[in-house]
């Protein structure tokens, strides 16, 4: 019996070891702390990036001396979601890594280059970046700090990541000492689509009109509000924009005119604890299902929170802060009637003749919501286009739905970052998401729409 | 061409030693003529050189350093004398354990000239003073009758050994487990499981009342919780483990293994709610990316190895093992995994495994209860050895620091492994004389016996005897 006993114990070691090497070797092979990586580029030339409609973002020459350099074609366009491979790595040359660096030429192919001494070519990596997008987003934010996600809410595929100031990836060796230096306050590194933390403004307003959807399931049409222009509990105020009146609203007229004082009261009448496990749930701080580098949005009302302090998140100032790519990510889902698709960028890796080595596909990361709120929201979200804060994207082409915000981020100044989170539909090709920030701009309607319309107008109309 | 040469020696080492791998369990069989036996172990000899050059010729062209080619003739030398000293000295023993002995050597002679070369030719000095002192052991196995009365003095010697590291021992990843005499450092412990398992054997071999098992409970106990204080967690599962199952094969009770690993159990939850260093183990073990700076750094470093070095390997000096901390000692299995190959190493297991069925198979052939007991202590001690540190490093369980017996660096582990396949020799040889005493007593009952033994397939001398 005790030789069975330890057979068997044997038996399960032996078969685990060998499912390490058939299924679990790979997550750590592509982990970024294995410097084993490094060896590879001893006899694999680093394989090549390309956007889905065929330009080269990334590709290493080498010359007569074989010397590699490797040259990003379109510089800063791509800087931050394609990334750079000299100094460390960075975005797509970080989380593709490992595909980049091996070969699946065919193995005789591969002895011969053993024994001549040659290095064979890696892989290449085809992503779901659309160059046209990138570009237009690219020139549409200018001169402007800031950062602009396109996405694909049906798949999660990424369509364009913009995020500025930038940094040129083919010359990150000369400029890297001023880039990371420490007077150097414009962190050109930073991808801010997915690492810059920003106060939501009144984007905001989509979570707290889902929590009060939850709160009030079935009377939440009976909702009224007589706005005077500003709000007053205990000792703060909270003013609409420009101190407008909007008078006699409803939730969907609040929300389409973007009613501070009707959203502040909104806040006070709110379960805190429910609200704050709601947040939770749609990704606050949690990590986002996304391979490249990102930061955890935050939320941190609790509950017993002093009113001003209610009042002020309510409407997407206070402490809470977001990402440009997790808002992207809630839009997505109220365009995927509440399902979440997670994000992805590599759509396939080839060998060097073209032969597919891996297809990636859209996964589904979960329900965020239930279609009946996801529609509700859409429809609200429509009424921003059609009689609210988003007018001006009113158009017979395709049809938008969106959130305007504009937050400010100084008690000191007026100034204040201009948001835009939408997405737009047309019969016969797939919805996009957008979501643009810009930095100490001004409000969303004039800063950000506009490039939200720009981006929306390349993708359908030709 | 170096790199051809790495690359060829490579596949070829896989080759062979899989082929001795299969040679090593189709002796196992039932029905096998003393001369297919005779030839089995040649081949393995054959295939052992071949394997043990192949891997020095990629030594020599990675490090084109004369010295690695008078340290290869020394290890072959070595070999040789080992080989013809036991077929010499011991004829009656067991020839796939010598083998087994001298192949899990010179893998870890190879693997430590990649590692550090001053390590291997320190370890191999130790492995040629170990060979000396361990090569009269089988003969006083046979001869020494009195070892069976020395209970006391064996549960003295463990339980003050194990005092002593851990009142003056040094410390070291955490653990206790060594203590400097006359400037050498050796492990106690290594040596403490050989003379515990001639312990238990004492007190069981005879009777097994209530009374008796409750004693060599109470030592076994008082063994296993100085290790627990010495955070010797490895050692502490060992000695467990070959008490329970000796003590359930020297009582025949279900009863007492049942309870044995419940209370095992019921410590292990009470040792993780108490001890912060097996809470850690614990996490590093369950998700070690999440804590890669610290606690799961070493874990990650050896899967990255393991998992990097794939089915194939990376070749000789083509990986990056110096990366994963003690890899020496209590990693050597991911370090032979990432150069020599996934193959390789699962060969290498089975090996090991082979080895402990060798153990085992003559503690079943054994008449003399103390030393059937002893056969099977020792084969215990050795086989969940290998299964914690291969487990460990694999995560398929969480790591307990221990080494791989003969393969690892360490003078005390190697002595004391070495010790332990003497002393399994010696036991060899005594079976042989057993059979040989039946038979010039009674040609029937020693007729029957061989054919018995025949069966089992694994000691063929019988037929020689008779
Ligand atoms: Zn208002």
């Amino acid at each position: 019996m005790v030789t069975y006993t330890f057979l068997a114990v044997f038996l399960c070691l032996m078969g685990y070891v060998t499912y390490f090497e058939f299924a679990l070797s790979e997550q750590f092979i592509n982990n970024p702390y294995n410097k084993r990586q490094e060896l590879f580029t001893q006899k694999v030339i680093r394989g090549e990036i390309y956007s889905a409609d065929g330009v080269t973002l990334a590709e290493t020459i080498v010359d007569a001396e074989e010397n590699e350099v490797r040259r990003y074609p379109c510089a800063r366009i791509f800087s931050h979601i394609v990334g750079y491979s000299g100094h460390g790595t960075a975005g797509l040359e970080a989380t593709a890594n490992f595909s980049l660096l091996r070969s699946n030429i065919f193995y005789g192919e591969k002895v011969v280059s053993d024994l001549q001494g040659e290095k064979s070519p890696g892989d290449s990596v085809y992503t779901t970046l659309n160059y046209e997008l990138q570009l237009q987003a690219f020139d549409a934010l200018g001169h402007y700090d800031g950062a602009v996600v396109v996405l694909e809410p049906q798949t999660g595929r990424l369509l364009a990541m913009v995020s500025k100031p930038d940094f040129d990836p083919n010359t990150i060796g000369e400029d890297w000492e001023e880039l990371v230096d420490e007077d150097n306050d414009r962190s050109e590194l930073l991808n801010r689509a997915t690492q810059g933390r920003y106060p939501p403004g009144s984007t905001f307003k989509i979570f707290t009109t889902l929590e009060y959807l939850r709160e009030h399931p079935e009377d939440y049409t009976d909702y009224r509000f007589s706005c005077s222009g500003e709000y007053t509990e205990g000792h703060k105020t909270i003013h609409c924009y420009n101190n407008a009146r909007h008078g006699s609203e409803d939730l969907k007229e609040a929300f389409a005119n973007s009613c501070n004082s009707a959203y502040s009261s909104i806040g006070l009448e709110l379960d805190l604890a429910q609200f704050h496990a709601m947040c939770e749930s749609m990704l606050f701080d949690t990590d986002l299902p996304v391979a490249i580098e990102s930061s955890k949005s935050s939320f941190v009302l609790e509950e017993g929170a002093d009113t001003s302090a209610v009042m002020e998140t309510a409407i997407g100032q206070g402490q809470t802060l977001v990402t440009p790519l997790h808002v992207a990510l809630i839009t997505g889902a109220i365009a995927n009637d509440g399902v979440l698709m997670s994000p992805y960028v590599i759509d396939h890796v080839s060998d060097d003749r073209g032969v597919l080595v891996e297809q990636y596909t859209g996964k589904e990361y979960g329900r965020l919501m239930s279609s009946e709120e996801a529609a509700v929201l859409k429809e609200y979200m429509g009424y921003v286009i059609e009689a609210g804060t988003g007018r001006q994207l009113s158009n017979d082409r395709y049809e938008v739905y969106g959130k305007t915000g504009s937050a400010e981020f100084s008690t000191s100044s007026k100034a204040s970052h201009s948001w835009f989170t939408g997405f737009a539909h047309q019969d016969g090709k797939p919805d996009i998401v957008v979501t643009v920030i810009v930095e100490d701009s001004g409000v969303g309607s004039e800063y950000a729409v506009p490039i939200a319309q720009e981006i929306f107008d390349a993708y359908y109309i030709e | 061409m170096t790199n051809l040469i790495v690359e060829l020696t490579k596949y070829l080492m896989i080759f062979f030693f899989a082929l001795y791998t299969y040679e090593g369990f189709s002796a196992f069989r039932a029905k096998l003529s003393e001369k297919k036996r005779s030839r089995i172990y040649h081949r393995q000899l054959l295939l052992m050189y071949l394997i043990h050059l192949s891997a020095y010729l990629a030594v020599y062209a990675v490090t084109e350093d004369v010295k690695m080619v008078l340290f290869y003739l020394f290890q072959v030398l070595f070999t040789v004398i080992v080989m013809s000293c036991y077929h010499l000295l011991y004829e009656n023993g067991s020839k796939l354990l010598v083998n087994h002995m001298c192949m899990l050597l010179l893998i870890g002679f190879i693997i430590l000239t990649r590692l550090s070369f001053e390590d291997a030719v320190r370890q191999y000095v130790i492995a040629a003073g170990a060979f000396v002192l361990t090569l009269p052991v089988p003969y006083l196995v046979r001869s020494v009758g009195f070892m069976r009365r020395l209970t006391w003095l064996y549960a003295a010697v463990g339980l003050l050994g194990l005092l002593a590291v851990q009142l003056f021992g040094a410390t070291s990843h955490g653990a206790k487990l060594s203590l400097k005499i006359a400037g050498i450092s050796f492990q106690p412990s290594e040596f403490i499981k050989l003379v515990f398992v001639f312990f238990v054997a004492c007190m069981l071999y005879e009777r097994t009342d209530f009374l008796r098992v409750c004693l060599a409970t109470a030592v076994a106990a008082a063994h296993v919780l100085i290790l627990v204080l010495s955070r010797d967690l490895g050692g502490a599962l060992i000695f467990f483990i070959t008490y329970v199952v000796m003590l359930y094969v020297a009582t025949k009770q279900l009863f007492y293994f049942a309870g044995g690993l419940l209370s095992g159990s019921i410590a292990a939850v009470i040792a993780y709610n108490l001890f912060s260093h097996v809470q850690i183990r614990v996490l590093a073990w369950r998700d070690p990316l999440s804590v890669i700076d610290n606690e799961g750094y070493q874990i990650s470093q050896s899967l990255f190895a393991i998992g990097t070095g794939g089915w194939f390997g990376m070749g000789l000096y083509q990986g990056m093992p110096n990366r994963i901390p003690v890899v020496k000692e209590d990693f050597i299995f991911s370090a032979i995994a990432e150069e020599l190959g996934g193959i390789f190493a699962l060969c290498l297991l089975m090996v090991c495994m082979c080895c402990f069925f060798l153990f085992l198979n003559m503690a079943m052939q054994m008449k003399d209860q103390f030393y059937k007991l002893i056969a099977l202590g020792l084969g215990v001690v050795y086989g969940f050895q290998v299964f914690l540190t291969v487990g460990g490093v694999t995560r398929f369980i969480p790591s307990t620091g221990v080494t791989l017996p003969l393969v690892s660096y360490g003078g005390s582990s190697l002595l004391a492994s070495m010790m332990m396949f003497a002393i399994v020799q010696g036991l060899y040889v005594m079976r042989q004389d057993e059979g040989n005493a039946d038979g010039s007593k009674n040609k029937k009952t020693g007729a029957k016996e061989k054919r018995k033994s025949g069966k089992t397939g694994f000691d063929s001398q019988v037929e020689k005897i008779s």
